[in-house]
């Protein structure tokens, strides 16, 4: 009994304590110096210091936000509009473009976005935005065509109009499997996102060039480390939001 | 009054409803029973325009029922969908209130109506309306899904084997309140099974589909005693017709006069239950008592077996 109780804690305890470790990071420095300090030579400074680690992580954050609103939006968007009687036609041709975001590299979107719109957080949006939709569309595409059919036509029996149909009914019903889309394409954003600090967006890429230029492994170590901390709580939240909506419908998830 | 008149509906070369024409009386019930594959569903899913028709048109009281938008006819008309379909995201309150909400009742008429509704079927409201659908028994979620087809109180119910995933006894239960609802708000039902006692019992008239073609519409004794084709004669089941014929009647129109020994009958009982009663009592005859109590006569196995003979 007391076992049990401990082990359901556990992860509920493990999360809670990342939030104040991070948080603690990003605030308060200094603090870890010497955590850090061995990892540095010839005196070396063991903390980023050209910018604060908490601005870096909220423009990391902003950045992968606005792509991942833009992306969910958008790949929501073609799915649903491919799936419409009206629009299954278009079906092949956006598998297709949304594929290519896809396959180009980030690294690529970056190199042929500056020229067109400089440097900064543009090309890093839009370099995000391309990687981000595939697997939100993918799965929003899975979830509106694999609905239970009888449910649909429950729906339709009903006398809810199309949109009805979409809003009361078929969005709900895929949620679970669209937010696994944009949780997939959000921590894909998180690390992707380091990439932009090459093309001067304000991102926690910075503080890994910066360690990288400067041969400093502390730097390396505490922008990667940042990354990984915000991806792993980020992929925990909305696994969890997803969970709780597939419950209520009594969908088990895997 | 529905009039169904010459309705076909074809996929590409395939006719899966094959000129159909029927005319179901106001406040009855008619039971479609065929094969499976047989058109069923199509010809009750064209009734509500789900289902287009290839040819042939559907009065409702009289009005075409294309001179309303689908939607708009469909929220006029209650449909319980074979396997209940009731939304998994939505609470069994939620469900039931579906077409209410989509008509634009006001919040408090909602509600009226769909306590009103889980309390006919034995479902506590308090207890019952905040759960999930996948938090009830499968007898319980087929209840609702009819409570669901029923909740804007429509002229026309269409049900497509709503009692098929219960036992028996929540089925006969499900039977006896669909029966008791009809009889109270007047209701036309168009009933799909695959059960023909189930037909029998519940039928004012009964379709018999076969390969999309209408081979058969009459009332229940008929259908068992003239058949109009060997398809319905086996469909009947001809061992059965006996006991089903006799499962029309009540005890109260088998009475005779006399007494006679043992555990009395009452009057309301099916005269096949009855017979069963009899032949297990070893008797040859029973009293019949009526709702107050009060003797009729008695019943006889020579009387039943009588009735239960094939109608000249
Ligand atoms: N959309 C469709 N496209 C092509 N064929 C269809 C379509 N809908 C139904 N059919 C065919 O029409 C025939 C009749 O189907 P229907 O669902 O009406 O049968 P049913 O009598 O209700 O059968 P069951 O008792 O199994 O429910 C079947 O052969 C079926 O395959
Ligand atoms: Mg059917």
């Amino acid at each position: 009994m007391k076992e049990a109780g401990v082990k359901a804690w556990l992860p509920s305890l493990l999360r809670l304590a990342l939030v104040v470790l991070l948080i603690a990071f990003v605030t308060n420095p200094g603090w870890f110096e010497p955590l850090l300090k061995p990892l540095t030579e010839s005196n070396a400074p063991a903390i980023y210091n050209q910018g604060s680690l908490l601005t870096l992580t909220l423009l990391h954050l902003r950045t992968v936000l606005i792509a991942t609103v833009a992306a969910t939006i958008v790949a929501v968007a073609l799915a649903i509009l491919v799936t419409r009687p009206a629009g299954v036609e278009f079906l092949p041709l956006s598998r297709s473009l949304v594929n290519i975001g896809q396959t180009f590299p980030p690294v690529a979107v970056l190199a042929l976005a500056v020229p067109a719109v400089g440097f900064g957080e543009k090309p890093t949006l839009i370099a995000l935005f391309l990687y981000g939709l595939l697997p939100i569309f993918e799965n929003a595409l899975t979830g509106l065509t694999t609905l239970p059919a009888n449910v649909v036509e429950a729906a339709r029996g009903a006398g809810m109009t199309g949109w009805q149909r979409l809003v009361k009914v078929e969005l709900p019903l895929s949620a679970p499997i669209i937010l696994g889309g944009i949780r997939l394409s959000v921590v894909i954003s998180l690390a992707t996102a380091t990439i932009g600090s090459t093309v001067a967006a304000r991102t926690l890429g910075e503080v890994i060039i910066a360690g990288l230029l400067s041969n400093n492994l502390a730097f390396v170590l505490q922008g990667g480390l940042i990354v990984a901390a915000l991806a792993v709580l980020i992929y925990d939240g909305l696994s969890t939001i997803e969970r709780y909506t597939a419950r209520r419908m009594g969908q088990e998830t895997a | 009054m529905i009039e169904i008149e010459g309705i076909s509906k074809r996929y590409d070369a395939t006719t899966v409803v094959d000129d159909v024409s029927m005319v179901i009386e106001p406040r009855t019930i008619a039971v479609i029973v065929g094969t499976s594959g047989s058109g069923k569903t199509t010809l009750l899913r064209m009734i509500n325009r789900l289902v287009e028709p290839t040819a042939g048109v559907i009065r409702l009281d009289g009005a075409d029922n294309r001179s309303l938008p689908g939607y708009e006819l469909r929220r006029s008309i209650g449909y319980a969908i074979q396997g209940h379909g009731l939304f998994p995201h939505r609470t069994v309150a939620q469900n039931i209130a579906t077409v209410p909400v989509l008509l634009g009742w006001d919040a408090a008429r909602i509600k009226r109506r769909v306590d009103e509704l889980m309390t006919l079927y034995q479902l506590d409201p308090q207890a019952f309306g905040p759960r999930y659908p996948h938090e009830l028994s499968g007898g319980q979620q087929q209840r609702v899904g009819v409570a669901r087809a029923l909740a804007a109180e429509p002229n026309v119910l269409l049900m497509d084997e709503p009692f098929g995933a219960l036992d028996p006894i929540i089925r006969n239960k499900a039977q006896e309140d669909l029966l008791a609802i009809q009889k109270r708000f007047g209701t036309t039902i168009i009933l799909v099974t695959h059960d023909m006692e189930e037909a029998v019992h519940m039928g004012d008239k009964i379709a018999v589909m076969d390969a999309g073609k209408l081979v058969q519409y009459a009332r229940p004794a008929e259908i068992l005693a003239k058949p109009a084709s060997a398809f319905v004669e086996t469909l009947v089941g001809a061992s059965e017709k006996p006991f089903r014929l006799l499962s029309l009647g009540r005890v109260r129109d088998a009475v005779e006069t006399g007494a006679a020994e043992g555990e009395a009958i009452p009057a309301d009982t099916s005269q096949r239950d009855a017979l069963a009663e009899l032949l297990w009592s070893g008797r040859p005859a029973l009293p019949v008592t009526g709702a107050d109590g009060k003797p009729l006569g008695r019943v006889t196995v020579d009387g039943l077996v009588k009735r239960a003979a094939r109608p000249t």
